[in-house]
């Protein structure tokens, strides 16, 4: 029933102001739209699944990384985050719908809700990082964060006591060694690495991890806030109504997909046991 | 069944393209998300072995498809946009799992304690 009026609707505007050369309808051409915007969406899917994958083989190779270093975030910060975007979400949708039924003023106050919650996210995002700069949790090289160590390990020798070496009983002709066999590890350290109290190695990969997946976000964040201010900027002047409301609904479907990628973020990074 | 008149006022009213997911709906998926969030963030603070990541991708899953199915109107556009975004899922899932597969295959290689959580 639905279909039958729309596709009525769309005759009667055909060559209306809104309605392209190169399309028929204006069912068309808004179908074509929104396709286009579900592929793009797509590559932003295959652009984050390069990181997810990373994430995956670092995390099912080094899992101690990921469970000591996870620690390090605040877990209150990245729900309210969590919740944040949720709610812009939120108000995109229903900005959307504003702009599908003609209520301009609701949209304008909508669309600049969701670029606040957004700002308000990068805030909370900002506090995060600034945390984790003073404390030096960061990647590769640059990663001088103090670690905790476990106060019985200071004191306790990590080398094992050798063992006796020379047994008079046992009459051998070659003289004992200063110390027990090694192997190929180098002296000073336990001989295997997981079984020592004390962080593990290698702990700032959990946080080039976590920057490079929270960072690519945040940037999508900020194009996120443009598309939207320029969203903005248009239904102030009243463009956008139910005969023309494509890009507040394209940009909408960005936005969610943002919200979309935190949704899954969020657990990976902040809620490992 | 409208008159020629009405029709008019209605067409100002109502989008003659898409679909306008009524307002109820948008705010039960909202505060249902709400409640996910908080539910999530209450079961990480309980150990329960390796389902703890299992329930926590389970629960951003459901969250994922409310957003994709009202929010994002999957659920009211034409089959050939999800069909898009699922292909996309599938690559993606194929992607991880050979680079899981490949990088497992090499994990009897690596140096002993360099991969102390690896279950062997």
């Amino acid at each position: 029933m639905l279909g039958e009026t729309t596709r009525e609707g769309g005759v009667a505007e055909a060559h209306s102001e809104h309605l392209a050369h190169h399309f028929d309808t204006a069912e068309q051409q808004f179908e074509s739209g929104k396709l286009g915007m579900w592929i793009f969406l797509a590559t932003e899917i295959l652009l984050f699944g390069g990181l997810f994958c990373a994430y995956a083989v670092y995390r099912s190779n080094h899992p101690e990384i990921f469970v000591y270093a996870h620690r390090y975030l605040d877990k209150v910060l990245g729900a309210i985050n969590t919740a944040v975007l949720i709610c812009s979400s939120f108000t995109m949708a229903w900005a959307v719908r504003c702009a599908q039924l003609g209520r301009k003023r609701a949209l304008v106050r909508l669309l600049a809700a969701t670029i606040a919650l957004a700002g308000c996210f990068l805030g909370i995002k900002y506090v995060e990082y600034q945390h984790k700069w003073k404390e030096g949790l960061l990647w590769g090289k640059y990663f001088h964060a103090k670690l905790e160590q476990p106060a019985t390990q200071a004191t306790a020798s990590p080398i094992p006591a050798p063992t006796p070496a020379f047994n008079p009983d046992e009459r051998s002709l070659i003289p004992p060694a200063a110390q027990g066999p090694s192997g190929l590890a180098r002296p000073g350290h336990p001989a295997v690495l997981g079984e020592s109290a004390g962080p593990p190695r290698d702990v700032q990969v959990f946080f080039a991890v976590y920057f490079t997946m929270t960072g690519l976000h945040g940037i999508h964040v900020i194009a996120g806030m443009i598309v939207l201010a320029l969203m903005l900027l248009r239904a102030t002047k009243g463009e956008f109504g139910p005969a023309y409301f494509t890009p507040v609904d394209l940009a909408g479907l960005y936005w969610h997909l943002v919200d979309l990628i935190w949704i899954f973020l969020f657990p990976l990074l902040y809620l490992i046991r | 069944m409208a008159e020629t008149s009405h029709a008019e006022v209605q067409a100002r009213a109502h989008p003659t393209v898409g679909h306008v997911v009524p307002f109820r709906v948008l705010a039960t998926v909202w505060g249902t998300l709400l409640v996910l969030t908080v539910l999530t963030v209450a079961i990480a603070g309980v150990d329960l072995g390796r389902f703890n990541l299992e329930i926590a991708l389970t629960i951003a899953t459901v969250k994922a498809s409310l957003v994709l199915l009202y929010f994002m109107h999957m659920r009211y556009d034409r089959p050939m946009n999800a069909i898009v975004f699922i292909a996309a899922l599938l690559f993606f899932m194929l992607f991880v799992s050979l680079a899981l597969l490949d990088s497992h295959a090499y994990a009897p290689d690596l140096i002993p304690g360099y991969a102390p959580g690896l279950p062997r």
